[in-house]
């Protein structure tokens, strides 16, 4: 297809092909504004007996039609472009996920260093990762050997040392690739492809270990010097891979590719693009996460002391809503779930119930009381996730800093994690149980309770999870992502002011002044408390905006420190504004009747189980 | 989406079940098309690279690694025998030496002068292919493997663990309402394919491995008992592969369940015969169902004349199982799909359909929550 100007594009056709549902979304330019028309799905076609995932795609597209009346595909099921009136589209973009998306193992010197560095590239160019192979990950070497001979990934990054530095263990680590032979995942018709991110010394002794064995591209090296990583390169060459090796593998996907207009993505590399645009447009912090059935990832965007916005994405493979609910079970364990329950359960009756899920993952709760219950795990899901990605976003490790007195006294070591709660602006979270929850509250908070933002921040759910189509289209036109994703994508829940502080027995803990449309609101917020004051949207949508006056008491945080008073505005959504006087750290009351008690008690406040139900339990 | 229901497992008397048999790397097929084949015959073999052991010599014997060749006793290719001298320093005027050996059997694969690293590789490790089913070769993939077919009864499982086997089917309970216990089990099982109903307990399971069954088929079995039969939590569904010398395949789900009564009913007519069952179960992309095969002498090359009847969809009078709670492994038979979207009780808008259970009682429940059986 030819390449149309970006201003000239006034119809966008947009797919994710997932692993079981592909999803088409059509946007169109009217009235000067690009806004979602429509959206179908149909069930992927990757697998047997289609064994071609256009078909998935047409089908999807097919429903488009049908509900947009436009017309999108000919006589011979081609997608027409340009667009001309109610017929075609002028371009059309995916991104993919399906058969079992973008598989990697990475590989490096030392752990926490450079082989961080290229799990930190294949991570957030969309990729899962099976596997990280470390000279010290503590195992032998012919173990080592046995994990890569038997892993069988799409491709392999390999990094290692600072260039100009030893080149020994970097090679070393090629030995053993090459001694493992490893054999791509799809296909038995070419090599597997490995990309060497590291030390520039190194190369010619990488390639003669193993260029006769395998696709070996060379990229700049990811950790240039220890002080900094350069992940551009070998994340384009991810990308660069996934198209010519993994897509062409798969089936249907070259006639896939011949259609679309701008390279297939990755899905979960989409959903990083549009989360880290937004973050970088606004100049704010974001976290975005998506909990799905089978694995939940978190995105984040953060500015460690007023830096250049620092992108992170972790996958927490084995944590989901369905084919991973044990796991999530197993990994929290039993009364970490059920602290969140305000009702008592026989252990093995859940335990089966729980099972019986795994085994059969598209069932949905159809009582109040399964429903409590699917979102006491998700919270636990999303905290266990939330866990990971602090621990994987951090500062750089193995780099010395330079530290002035004061610094001494704070603790900040290297490689401490940049995800700052109390700086965060907003918290995006996506995937069934959260988009699809029956009350916007109950998302609002089992993102709180998950992730425990600390003073002032912004939630939001995606509506019909379109953040890969729109990541995949911010490449191509810019202006058409952001405004989807503000104005269809996003559906704002309101704010959580959360004052950060702990203390022994029950008080006042913030005084507040809220100047909402209906007037003015003040009171007292008692610790142990929550509040809900609604603020919704304006004529055209947006949500409102509440000048604020807030007063933290003495101990007490909100981000300009201790028992600081100041001026801000809250934003309004379905939800409304949050007041959350539980404090952090967050602490549950350790008596079982009177956490029940207090969990209902905020149920009841912010309205998230009818009362009837809560009652009942 | 017009198919929003769970299809069901299969519960079938007679159908052409064709199982392919792929070795992991290429190799040898070692049958013919139309051979007859039986469970244990080997239809195909290879061998994988054998391991790699790696020795730093550099490091042992103290030199820079652009000088180990000179220390080599061995070269590239060469085959070694565990505790041989590959290598060997020169000594200072012959007082100290400094010698590497060989840890495996094998051939030296590589020796590196950058890293100082010799690569041993052990002898290859052979690997068989089993037919696992009886029935005959009905196509060759050419060093690949083989497709064997027969006809026979297929029952599709919900959750299994343990590997292929096979042996003789033995009902050792009265109905499909009974709980398999320990009790219920003695020497006679050695070899055979177990039959409960509505439950096996972890003592049981224990009996039955003690005793050298192949394999237990049950209605339903409790999470916390797999737990202590396996030792660990199982976190996510892929099984298949546990050393645990017996192979479970539990048709209902988890808790109490009696086993379907058209299921027991044929495996109780089976009696004595031969089953092939696998528990290996995966439910991510690709999904893979425990399975139990009770292979019969049958022209392969007749045509079946029954057509899947997930092929139909969901109607009025199709008979379901509902697979979630509150009303969690009843039977049924659907009144009416309405097409709106109603609301639940978890406030969850859904596509529902009604439900008559077989004692007349009639629910609300939604599509995602049934599957479909065979009437």
């Amino acid at each position: 297809m030819a390449k149309m100007n970006p201003e000239d594009i006034k119809v966008i056709l947009a797919t994710d092909c997932g692993s079981t549902t592909t999803k088409a979304i059509l946007i169109e330019k009217r009235d000067g504004e690009y806004r979602l028309i429509v959206r179908g799905e149909a069930p992927t076609t990757v697998e047997a007996p289609f064994e071609d995932v256009t078909k998935g795609v047409l089908n999807a597209v097919g429903e488009v039609e049908e509900l947009s009346g436009r017309k999108l595909l000919d006589e011979n099921e081609k997608i027409i472009t340009p667009a001309n009136g109610n017929v075609g589209t002028d371009i059309y973009i995916s991104t993919s996920s399906a058969g079992g998306g973008l598989q990697m193992m990475v590989a490096g010197v030392v752990r926490s260093m450079t082989a961080e560095s290229a799990e930190r590239a294949a991570l957030g160019a969309g990729a899962i990762v099976m596997d990280v192979i470390a000279s010290n990950d503590k195992r032998l070497p012919h173990q080592q050997i046995e994990r890569i001979r038997h892993l069988r990934p799409d491709m392999i990054l390999l990094s290692g040392g600072i260039d100009g530095g030893t080149t020994t263990h970097v090679v070393e680590i090629a030995e053993l690739i090459s001694a493992a032979d490893p054999k791509p995942r799809l296909g038995s018709g070419y090599q597997l492809p490995i990309i060497y991110a590291g030390n520039k010394e190194a190369t010619e002794a990488v390639k003669q270990t193993l260029a006769h064995k395998v696709d070996l591209r060379t990229v700049p090296n990811i950790r240039p010097v220890l002080e900094r990583e350069n992940l551009g390169p070998a994340r384009e060459e991810i990308h660069e891979l996934f198209m010519e090796h993994v897509m062409a593998q798969a089936p249907g996907y070259r006639k896939l590719m011949s259609w679309a207009d701008a390279p297939i993505m990755p899905t979960p590399g989409a959903v990083g693009l549009i989360i880290k645009i937004i973050a970088d447009m606004e100049g704010i912090e974001a976290v975005g996460v998506d909990i799905g059935g089978a694995t939940t990832d978190v995105f984040s965007v953060f500015r460690p002391e007023g830096s250049e916005g620092v992108f992170n994405r972790t996958v927490s493979a084995n944590l989901g809503m369905s084919y991973s609910i044990s796991n999530v079970f197993a990994e929290a364990t039993l009364p970490m779930v059920m602290r969140w329950a305000p009702f008592h359960m026989d252990e093995r009756d859940l335990r089966n119930r729980v099972k019986n899920k795994m085994i059969r993952p598209t069932t949905i709760p159809q009582s109040m009381e399964e429903l409590i219950f699917e979102q006491a795990i998700a919270k636990e899901a999303l905290r266990l996730a939330f866990i990971q990605h602090k621990n994987f976003a951090t500062v750089l490790k193995g780099v010395q800093q330079q530290r002035t007195i004061a610094d001494a006294f704070e603790q900040t070591a290297s490689g401490a994690t940049i995800v700052n709660m109390m700086s965060l602006d907003i918290l995006v979270g996506s995937g069934g149980v959260l988009s699809h929850a029956p009350r916007r509250q109950q998302s609002a908070l089992m993102l709180i309770d998950a992730f425990l933002p600390e003073g002032i921040t912004r939630l939001a759910v995606d509506s019909i999870f379109m953040m890969p189509q729109l990541g995949v289209l911010s490449t191509v036109q810019k202006q058409a992502a952001t405004e989807v994703f503000n104005k269809d994508c996003l559906i704002h829940l309101g704010a959580c002011v959360a004052p950060i502080g702990e203390v022994k027995k029950p008080g006042p803990m913030m005084n507040y002044k809220i100047n909402i449309p209906d007037g003015k609101v003040e009171g007292t917020l008692e610790f142990g408390q929550m509040k809900l004051i609604k603020l919704g949207f304006d004529e055209k949508g947006n949500p409102l905006k509440a000048k604020a006056e807030l007063d933290p008491l003495k101990g007490f945080d909100l981000g300009h420190g201790k028992g600081a008073k100041f001026e801000t505005e809250l934003s309004g959504g379905v939800v409304g504004i949050i007041l959350d006087g539980r404090g952090r750290p967050f602490i549950l009351p350790e008596d079982d009747n009177t956490r029940v008690a207090k969990l209902k008690e905020w149920m009841l406040e912010l309205d998230i189980y009818p009362k009837k139900a809560l009652e009942r339990l | 989406m017009g198919h929003a229901y769970t299809p069901g497992l299969k519960v079938t008397e007679k159908i052409l079940v064709t199982k392919n048999r792929i070795l992991p790397l290429k190799g040898e097929v070692i049958v013919k098309k139309g051979d007859r084949v039986k469970p244990d015959d080997v239809v195909a073999r290879t061998h994988l690279p054998g391991t790699v052991e790696p020795v730093n010599v550099a490091n042992i014997l103290g030199l820079p690694p652009e000088d180990i060749s000179e220390a080599m006793l061995k070269k590239q290719g060469d085959p070694v025998k565990e505790g041989e001298l590959i290598a060997r320093s020169k000594s200072f005027f012959g007082l100290f030496k400094s010698e590497c050996k060989a840890k495996i059997s094998g051939t030296v694969e590589s020796i590196s002068h950058v890293t100082g690293q010799v690569l041993l590789r052990g002898a290859p490790i052979p690997v068989e292919v089993k037919a696992y089913v009886t029935g005959e070769v009905v196509d060759i993939f050419e060093k690949e493997g083989v497709a064997i077919s027969t006809w026979g009864s297929f029952i599709q499982g919900i959750f299994g663990i343990g590997g292929e086997t096979h042996g003789e089917i033995k009902i050792v309970v009265p109905d499909n309402t009974a709980i398999l216990t320990d009790k219920l089990i003695n020497e006679s099982c050695k070899g055979k394919v177990i039959v409960g109903g509505s439950m096996v307990t972890a003592d049981a399971i224990k009996m039955a491995a003690k005793v050298g069954a192949a394999g237990i088929v049950t209605g339903g079995f409790d999470d916390k008992d797999l737990r202590d039969f396996l030792g660990y939590d199982l976190g996510v569904a892929i099984t298949g592969s546990e050393e645990i010398g017996i192979s479970l395949i539990v048709t209902e789900g988890f808790g109490q369940i009696n086993m379907a009564q058209k299921t027991f009913d044929l495996l109780r007519s089976k009696e004595g015969k031969l089953a092939c069952i696998n528990g290996a179960t995966q439910i991510r992309a690709g999904v893979i169902r425990p399975e139990v095969i009770i292979p019969f002498e049958f022209d392969i090359h007749s045509k079946s004349t029954k057509s899947d009847f997930r092929e139909l969809g969901l109607r009025a009078g199709s008979p379901v199982r509902v697979i979630r709670h509150p009303y969690f492994g009843q039977l049924g038979t659907v009144i009416d799909l309405p097409a709106p979207l109603m609301q639940l009780g978890s406030e969850s808008h859904a596509r529902v359909l009604e439900v008559e259970f077989k004692d007349g009682v009639r629910a609300v429940v939604p599509r995602a929550n049934v599957e479909m059986i065979e009437s």
